[in-house]
């Protein structure tokens, strides 16, 4: 099998995500490429949740609506995906919660018998499922132990009588000795503002990012890290600012909601130029919308949060190497720059995990500041030909180090006079030339698939991975725009100029992204939206598009 | 070092008989003496609201982070916490702290965190031309509230008490000395200490008169009683016709926040092979 999906579904609460995570970890031993979609409502128990892990010799950042095995632990896992099983398809299920054709298992009885908690289901029906595609029990054996999971020995006796009770009907093989991290969008961020040089991470809780703030947590004590949940995101926004000020490199991170929380201390850290880095996860909105659901309707929110005219980093990384290199960019460049960087994700992105190809790690590196060398006349907003003020930070000895979020002079203070408050607008913007001049050497737009082809679709973040596939299989050329602010239009014009035909593939309403470009000159001819709070599948793009192309 | 005046060249726009004033001479006499007593001045870091009293970190010629209205203490939280070797003093309105901000002054209070917060309590707002604010008596007449407003005031004294604060007091614009007194004591308690300045605005709500008539010097309190200290602060509650005490209400030892966080070192590393064996742990 080169490339199959398994759904595993049942209520919250029944260990649904760390099941997943089994599978996957099992697949990634037999040197499978994984990706895993987490499909879950706002509740702690109860409610639908599922899985869908996909295994393929090639590396896939999509999932597929064609489910090959279908992992019942109750009967809405059955009834709902039940249109979604190939012809082919198997489904193991628990019989004793379960009516159903398929292979049954009584793991109410395994239980009891074996007096474990009921949670263990789950170690039963995955036990079963590899031996039913042919693993060998010393694998899912090893990987049991590898996860450190508590009660292994009563795990690995339930998982043996679920191995038991089915008969091999696949062979699959070990398709390659390599194995690949398994990250989720989030770890790849987090791990990016490490590699940077980052000093401290704030956050208060919110889905999709909230795992950065407990995945940072885990960390703190190996990097050195100040790691803090303060009381709202506007003393998240404004602690990091204080960091800042002291030449802590801070990073913060929220969703929609808490980033409305944050906007004026964004527009604070613009014109008192503290650099800090934002990590905005997206989820559907307006105001609650749907918290554990994916969607890109924050574009525009991110371009032009924040009151005044100022510049800004936006980027939107399309997979976790992605997101690894363009956290360690975004801080570099916060600081060299000394300009608010904004990391666009989206749900899916940010907790969906990933094959990570660790090569990117060695690909940046976290670039230092030069201080000031100034002995006595430091003036924190000097101004330079390049508009970047040398950074200095308090205590300094023998001088002043004063920051405003008034309008300001060179030392700090506050003025009203119309010629200062000119040259330091100009001042601060003055750095947008040498920033895009800088990002021609970076992967602002990245293109894909065939190049000879008339017809192109445009994409960014997380829906890189399904436009790449599909793309591939209707003989496409594929436009991913990575970097938002500053945009960069001449690569852009470039990509598009011998094309007839281009499709904005989004998943918010208004095609943010198909406006934008269109601001630039750039006309896009069909919109692809989706804003039910889900991703796109492949076939469901295929589909969209086949009616598009007609 | 007495040569020391901590002056800037900028030209100060408080109205004349400003409260303000006051606090600018004390704070800077403060800041001198400590100085003289060996803190290095750069070792301080001012931290201002936004309102008339938050000019005072351009007239003195300190380290200073002029922040957001309402959010001068998360600021002052995250720069203590980025170096805690620096005193770290923060400035902010009643308008800022009590209205905008309060969550963040509950907060800070709660984490017993080594910060000094003097609010410049004038009872209205000034630099927006008269409205009334958290502590604006019950039928105050401003701007905003034409026929009086309806809302009692808010007690921060006590609101501290129970967040939590480990160094409550109060002094009044009037009472330079005093003032000195407590806001040096104030910047040397070890916790989030916090004044409540009582100060008159000129323009819009001259209390001169009121205060001088009814304030008093706490004598024989013992500021290490809850309950005495509870007791204290509700004897005025910034509404009644009842005197006014002045001094430190309540102040105890207990272990501050930066003391308890974990305050991990950042290593020297191979921050590349570092990160690839975190990555090993999620095969």
């Amino acid at each position: 099998m080169e490339d199959f999906s398994i759904l595993i579904g049942g209520k919250a609460g029944e260990g649904i995500d760390n099941s997943s995570s089994l599978i996957a970890s099992i697949l990634n031993k037999l040197g499978y490429y994984i990706y895993v979609y987490r499909d879950y409502p706002s509740i702690i128990r109860g409610g639908h949740t599922f899985s869908i892990i996909r295994a393929s010799v090639n590396k896939v950042n999509a999932h597929s609506n064609k489910i090959d095995f279908l992992l019942a632990l109750n009967q809405d896992a059955l009834d709902f995906h039940k249109d979604k099983l190939t012809d082919s398809a198997i489904t193991v299920f628990d019989s004793s919660k379960i009516k159903s054709d398929g292979i049954a298992i009584d793991c109410l009885k395994i239980i009891k018998e074996e007096k474990a908690i009921e949670l263990m289901k789950n170690t039963i029906i995955i036990a079963a499922f590899f031996k039913i595609i042919g693993i060998n029990f010393e694998i899912i054996e090893n990987v049991l132990k590898e996860k450190e999971l508590k009660e292994l020995e009563l795990n690995l006796l339930v998982a043996k009588r679920g191995y038991a009770e089915v008969q091999k009907m696949l062979d699959l093989k070990t398709i390659s000795s390599i194995q690949r991290p398994i990250v989720s969008g989030n770890d790849a961020v987090a791990l990016g503002l490490i590699n940077a040089g980052l000093d401290a991470y704030l956050s208060y809780p919110m889905t999709p990012t909230s795992n950065i703030l407990h995945f940072m947590a885990q960390l703190a004590e190996k990097f050195g890290l100040k790691v803090i949940h303060p009381e709202s995101e506007l003393a998240v926004i404004l602690m990091a600012l204080g960091f800042a000020s002291m030449g802590c490199k801070a990073a913060i991170g929220t969703s929609g909601g808490g980033f409305c929380l944050m906007t004026e201390g964004l527009s604070f850290s613009a014109i008192a130029e503290l650099p800090i880095v934002i990590v905005m996860g997206q989820r559907p909105g307006p105001a609650t919308g749907l918290p554990t659901y994916t969607g890109q309707s924050e574009l525009n929110f991110v371009l032009n949060a924040g009151h005044g005219d100022f510049l800004r980093f936006v980027v939107a990384p399309g997979d976790s190497e992605e997101a690894f290199y363009f956290s360690s960019l975004a801080m570099n460049l916060a600081w060299k720059y000394q300009i608010p960087s904004i990391i666009l994700t989206d749900k899916l992105l940010s907790e969906g995990y990933h094959s990570f190809d660790t090569k990117c790690i060695s690909e940046i590196k976290e670039e230092k500041v030069p201080l000031s060398d100034e002995k006595n006349n430091y003036k924190r907003y000097l101004d330079t030909k390049n508009g970047i003020s040398p950074l200095s930070f308090p205590p300094m000895k023998d001088n002043v180090i004063k920051i405003n979020s008034y309008e300001h002079d060179e030392s700090g203070i506050t003025i009203e006079d119309a010629k200062i408050t000119k040259d330091m607008q100009e001042k601060r913007f003055k750095k947008q030339k040498y920033l895009e001049d800088e990002l021609e050497n970076y992967p602002t737009i990245a293109t894909y698939g065939n190049n000879k082809s008339k017809t192109a679709l445009i994409c960014f973040g997380s829906n890189k991975g399904v436009c790449i596939e599909i793309a591939k299989k209707l003989d496409l050329f594929v436009i991913q725009i990575a970097i938002f602010s500053p945009f960069p239009i001449k690569k852009l014009k470039e990509a598009v100029k011998d094309l007839e035909k281009i499709i904005c593939v989004e998943n918010n309403f208004n095609g943010q992204m198909a406006n934008i470009i269109r601001s630039y000159g750039v006309i896009p001819h069909f919109k692809i939206l989706k804003y039910d709070g889900r991703p796109f599948t492949t076939e469901g793009l295929e589909d969209e598009l086949k009616k598009v192309m007609k | 070092m007495n040569q020391l005046d901590l002056k800037t060249n900028t030209t100060n726009t408080w109205c004349p008989g400003c409260g303000n004033f006051s606090i600018l001479n004390a704070i800077r006499d403060v800041l001198i003496t400590l100085v003289n007593e060996g803190t290095p001045i750069e070792n301080f870091m001012l931290v201002s609201g936004i309102g008339c009293h938050a000019k005072i970190v351009d007239y003195i010629n300190v380290n200073s982070f002029y922040s957001l209205h309402g959010r001068a203490i998360p600021a002052a939280e995250g720069i203590k916490l980025a170096n805690p070797n620096l005193k770290v003093i923060v400035f902010a309105g009643d308008g800022d702290a009590y209205g905008e901000g309060m969550e963040h002054l509950i907060f800070a209070a709660k984490r017993n965190i080594d910060i000094t917060t003097i609010i410049h309590n004038n009872r209205v707002y000034g630099l927006t031309t008269g409205q009334f604010t958290p502590t604006s008596p019950l039928g105050y007449v401003g701007k905003s509230t034409p026929q009086g407003s309806w809302e009692r005031p808010i007690n921060p004294l006590d609101l501290m008490l129970s967040s939590g604060a480990t160094f409550i007091a109060r002094a009044a614009s009037h009472g330079i000395d005093f003032l000195k007194k407590v806001l040096k004591e104030a910047i040397l308690h070890k916790g989030f200490s916090m004044i409540d300045v009582l100060q008159v605005c000129v323009t819009y709500y001259n209390m001169y008169e009121y205060y001088t008539k009814r304030v008093y010097e706490l004598r024989d309190h013992d500021p290490s009683n809850f309950d005495k200290a509870l007791n204290k602060i509700r004897e005025w509650n910034y509404s009644d016709d009842s005197k006014i005490p002045l001094g430190i209400f309540f102040k105890t030892s207990m272990p501050s926040f930066e003391e308890k966080y974990i305050n991990f070192k950042k290593k020297e590393m191979d921050r590349t092979s570092e990160i690839d064996n975190v990555l090993k742990s999620k095969y």
